[in-house]
């Protein structure tokens, strides 16, 4: 245990007692409602488990970005539009941007 | 086929799938002997395919900040460096975080990598064991004088995650839709990631609550993760972080040490 800050029992117990005070604030229920009220949220989506793309993603109009040797790295600039990020500000008053600086 | 020819057909089959300028493996022939490149291309459109779309669906803020464009070519990247370790696609782009970090054409977003970090947090709590928090019942029955010695059993799906960066404001705004407004990504923000029943929640914590929080999960008592908070931040409020910790589900269990 550090030596320079020590908690004395007391505060421990003041910072308890006001932390037990706040969540009582939320209403106790009783263990009938708690139970319920988790149970109706216990609807666990397993839909949004990440699946295997098995379809053939080579057809005409699909992307060929495991075939494509054409490197990226050059011209990522072009990959700006549609992102969010300008609305990020940096210090210095930059916003975030992807292009080349 | 064997087992063992199978093995040795794949051992051939794999390696150049992710290298589009490699020949098409000897042991990949189309009929009559012929060059079989257009079908070889199909599996490795997929397999590249398939691992971005897995790298879009865990880091969806990512993707909605850099433009699925920029998020495609970046993830490409990422999956001809490292091939997935598991067949389990959840577990896939664990390193992308890291590779955002020193990935060149990100470096304007020094706080992407944060964001990325709290979308996997996301994941990983989304999948960990469940486990009934700690009611803080339990809690108001320790005597004071225990109180300074308690140790606590983290539940399995929390987790934290510090930034230097507004990390936690960022990916609130970026992980569902809708438009933000403008965000001082200066401001140093920790995230608290916890799923106490079935969805998967992320705070931020206050000041020095990361500290106080990380301490407790490396199985300091009570009184320590206290002092060490206090000591990262004069602004560390006991009370406010033991409320928000109990509401956040972040505990299963707790342990009465010895009166001090």
């Amino acid at each position: 245990m550090s030596a320079k800050t020590a908690i004395s029992s007391l505060v421990l117990a003041g910072a308890v007692s006001t932390a037990l005070a706040t969540l009582a604030v939320a209403g106790p229920l009783t263990k009938a409602e708690a139970d319920a009220a988790i149970a109706a949220k216990k609807e666990k989506c397993f839909g949004v488990a990440l699946k295997g793309q098995n379809d053939c993603a080579a057809g005409p109009g699909t992307t060929c970005q495991g075939t494509s040797t054409v490197d990226f790295q050059g011209n990522a600039w072009k990959f700006v539009q549609g992102g969010t990020c300008a609305n990020i500000e940096l210090p210095g008053g930059k916003h975030g941007s992807l292009k080349p600086v | 086929m064997q087992p063992d020819a199978h093995a040795c057909y794949a051992a051939a089959f794999v390696p150049p799938l992710l290298d589009p300028g490699a020949d098409v493996p000897a042991v990949v022939t189309g009929p009559n002997g012929k060059s079989a490149m257009k079908r070889y291309n199909v599996y490795r459109n997929n397999v590249t395919v398939s691992l971005i779309e897995a790298l879009a669906a865990i880091y969806p803020a990512v993707q909605r900040l850099t433009g699925p464009d920029f998020f495609r070519a970046m993830a490409r990247f990422h999956i001809r460096e490292t091939t997935p370790a598991s067949p389990l696609l959840f577990d896939y782009g664990r390193d992308f975080p890291a590779f955002i970090a020193r990935y060149e054409h990100a470096q304007p977003l020094p706080w992407l990598p944060d964001v990325a970090r709290i979308e996997r947090a996301w994941l990983d709590a989304y999948h960990a064991a469940d486990a009934a928090p700690l009611s803080a019942t339990e809690l108001a029955a320790i005597e004071p004088d225990r109180l300074a010695s308690l140790v606590f059993t983290v539940h399995p799906a929390t987790r934290v995650v510090r930034s230097p960066f507004a990390a936690v404001s960022i990916f609130a705004a970026n992980r569902t839709g809708g438009s933000s407004d403008r965000i001082d990504a200066s401001t140093p923000e920790d995230a608290l990631i916890t799923r106490p029943e079935f969805d998967v929640v992320v705070r931020q914590l206050p000041p020095g609550g990361a500290v106080f929080l990380t301490c407790l999960i490396s199985g300091c008592m009570l009184a320590e993760a206290a002092a060490a908070a206090i000591e990262a931040s004069q602004d560390f409020d006991l009370a406010t972080n033991i409320a928000g910790l109990f509401e956040a589900g972040a505990f299963t269990s707790l342990t009465s040490g010895d009166a001090r």
